[in-house]
């Protein structure tokens, strides 16, 4: 049995920010992530961040990753695996790990899940034809393999994502047909949405997708015009002729491990599923067992930065370590989190954290700040 | 309207776009920034002082169009490439735009391409003047077009010949 101080499950934004935080206080850290590379979903952001200077600001995201993995390589107190897939969290605190067909048994004295978030699918007909594709795996093909995923996109969803990844296509030389959104308004920053529209690509609101058509891969697709209830209306077809459709209809948190774990979960619309209740220091109703990130509830990377900071220290001070200043750090981290999410865009966030919080079992991580 | 088009309306834009007194002289901002979101660099790469400190970082930006004198510091930091630099005074017939082009291939000065308005719909031919790709602009290039005076506060993007 290997025995860790801090077990981070997740090497995304959230999860980065967390090992940097609990190794500056002194902690041994192990960085557990399934993938060959950390860095989670930043690796694909060719895009600037939104936010202020300290969450990189105006800075694009595959270059916040390498400022973050910079600062990891150089502590000596973080050590990352790649490749590994956790199993299971058990009921007497033992983590297990798959890497490369071997089976390895921990013992972490804390843990941060920060597993980050999966894409929600689309039921529509021939919906399992080649050529239709979630967007992150768009993404994936295009900006970390460099590889054109078609010519001619029908994209699904205008949050930030639909938004983001049509503007990447159109970079890549591959032409967006048009952006259907359910909703009556567009759900991404309209600086998104007004970028694409100066490129030419239509954005119809109000609209979903009807079915898709094909012989051996996808060749066409009907979109149609909702009602108020979100049923189609007949008459209002279109036909585009396309060879990808991209999904990008929200994600939904990786809460699997939290589940096994024995945490108190609520479901809450607004973070995309359910989501751990957590006291503000992002510990979860199990002692020890901290959440950063999309997984305590889908929002921005820049925001996932900030709460892996806060769980780093939470989980770092809750097995004693300190910083001279770490009320001050705790506050300021704090600060920018409720500035992030203190806007109209912020306001479900704020419902939803709400209706998370606990103050009972969790306790003693806040005891550990004084 | 704007949040279900994504498109800006004449009165969104009335409500950035400088007076007609303030363009004739000389360069400036145009933000089109319509929606409360935590963002902010546009107020750290100001050196001028005319885009004002945020408040709150969700504050719309508070652009100060007397102080501005179009250095475009802005352009390329805004994360929603929301900024372009108008100089109403660049000739008699014509006005030069500054705005960020993240395509390529990139144009290259003196070619004509189309200028686009902000529906991306061809409103009529402009020249580039000046391309700058500087390694300060983190790959978000400026082209500064020469735009004939009544269409410059319509033509927001340009396409190259195909």
């Amino acid at each position: 049995m290997m025995p860790v101080e801090i077990l981070i499950i997740g090497g995304g934004p959230a999860g980065l920010c967390a090992a940097i935080q609990a190794a500056e206080m002194g902690s041994k850290v192990l960085v557990v992530d399934r993938n060959n590379s950390l860095g989670g979903q930043l690796v694909k952001q060719t895009h600037m961040f939104f936010g202020s200077e300290k969450q990189y600001a105006s800075t694009r995201g595959f270059d916040i990753a390498e400022l973050l993995l910079d600062k990891i390589d150089k502590m000596d107190n973080v050590e990352v695996m790649k490749s590994t897939t956790v199993l299971g969290i058990f009921e007497d605190g033992v983590v297990t790990l798959e890497n490369n067909g071997k089976y390895i048994k921990i013992k972490p004295k804390a843990t941060i899940v920060s597993t980050g978030a999966s894409e929600k699918n689309l039921a529509f007909p021939n919906n399992d034809l080649p050529g239709v594709y979630g967007a992150g795996a768009v993404q994936t093909l295009m900006n970390e393999y460099g590889v054109k995923p078609g010519n001619n996109v029908l994209m699904i969803g205008a949050g930030n994502i639909g938004l983001i990844v049509s503007y990447q296509l159109m970079q890549a030389g591959v032409k967006v047909e048009a952006i259907v959104e359910a909703a009556p308004t567009i759900g991404g920053y309209l600086v998104h949405a007004s970028k694409v529209r100066r490129m030419g690509v239509p954005i119809y609101t109000g609209y979903s997708i009807k079915e898709a058509h094909g012989k051996d891969s996808l060749e066409k697709a009907i979109i149609w015009q909702l009602d108020e209830k979100w049923n189609g209306i007949p008459g209002t077809e279109k036909e585009l002729d396309v060879d990808v459709i991209c999904i990008s209809v929200g994600l939904s948190p990786l809460s699997e491990l939290l589940w096994q774990a024995g945490c108190q979960m609520k479901y809450i619309h607004e973070f995309g599923g359910f989501v751990p209740a957590r006291d503000e220091n992002l510990q979860t109703s199990v002692k020890g067992i901290f959440v950063a990130g999309d997984v305590a509830g889908v929002e921005e990377a820049s925001s996932a930065m900030v709460e892996g900071y806060i769980a780093g220290m939470s989980a770092a001070s809750y097995l004693g370590y300190k910083l001279y200043n770490m009320q001050e750090v705790k506050d300021d981290l704090m600060q920018q989190l409720n500035s992030l999410r203190h806007g109209p865009v912020g306001e479900k966030i704020r419902n939803g954290i709400t209706s998370l919080m606990i103050d009972n079992e969790a306790a003693a991580s806040i005891d550990a700040f004084k | 309207m704007l949040a279900s088009t994504g498109v800006p309306t004449q009165k969104d834009l009335d409500k950035v776009f400088p007076s007609d007194e303030r363009l004739s002289k000389g360069p400036t901002v145009i933000v089109e920034c319509f929606q409360n979101i935590p963002c902010n660099p546009c107020y750290t790469a100001c050196r001028t002082g005319s885009i004002k400190e945020f408040e709150d970082i969700n504050d719309l930006p508070n652009v100060d169009h007397d102080l501005c004198n179009g250095c475009s510091l802005c352009v390329s930091n805004c994360p929603g490439l929301a900024i372009s630099v108008l100089d109403m005074t660049y000739s008699d017939e014509e006005a030069l735009l500054k705005i960020p082009y993240e395509l390529i291939p990139l144009p290259t000065p003196n070619q004509i391409v189309k200028g686009l308005d902000r529906e991306g719909k061809e409103i009529c031919e402009v020249r580039v003047v000046k391309v700058i790709n500087s390694k300060a602009l983190d790959k978000t290039p400026i082209i500064s077009i020469a735009v004939k005076k009544d269409f410059a506060k319509i033509i927001r993007n340009i396409r190259l010949e195909e």
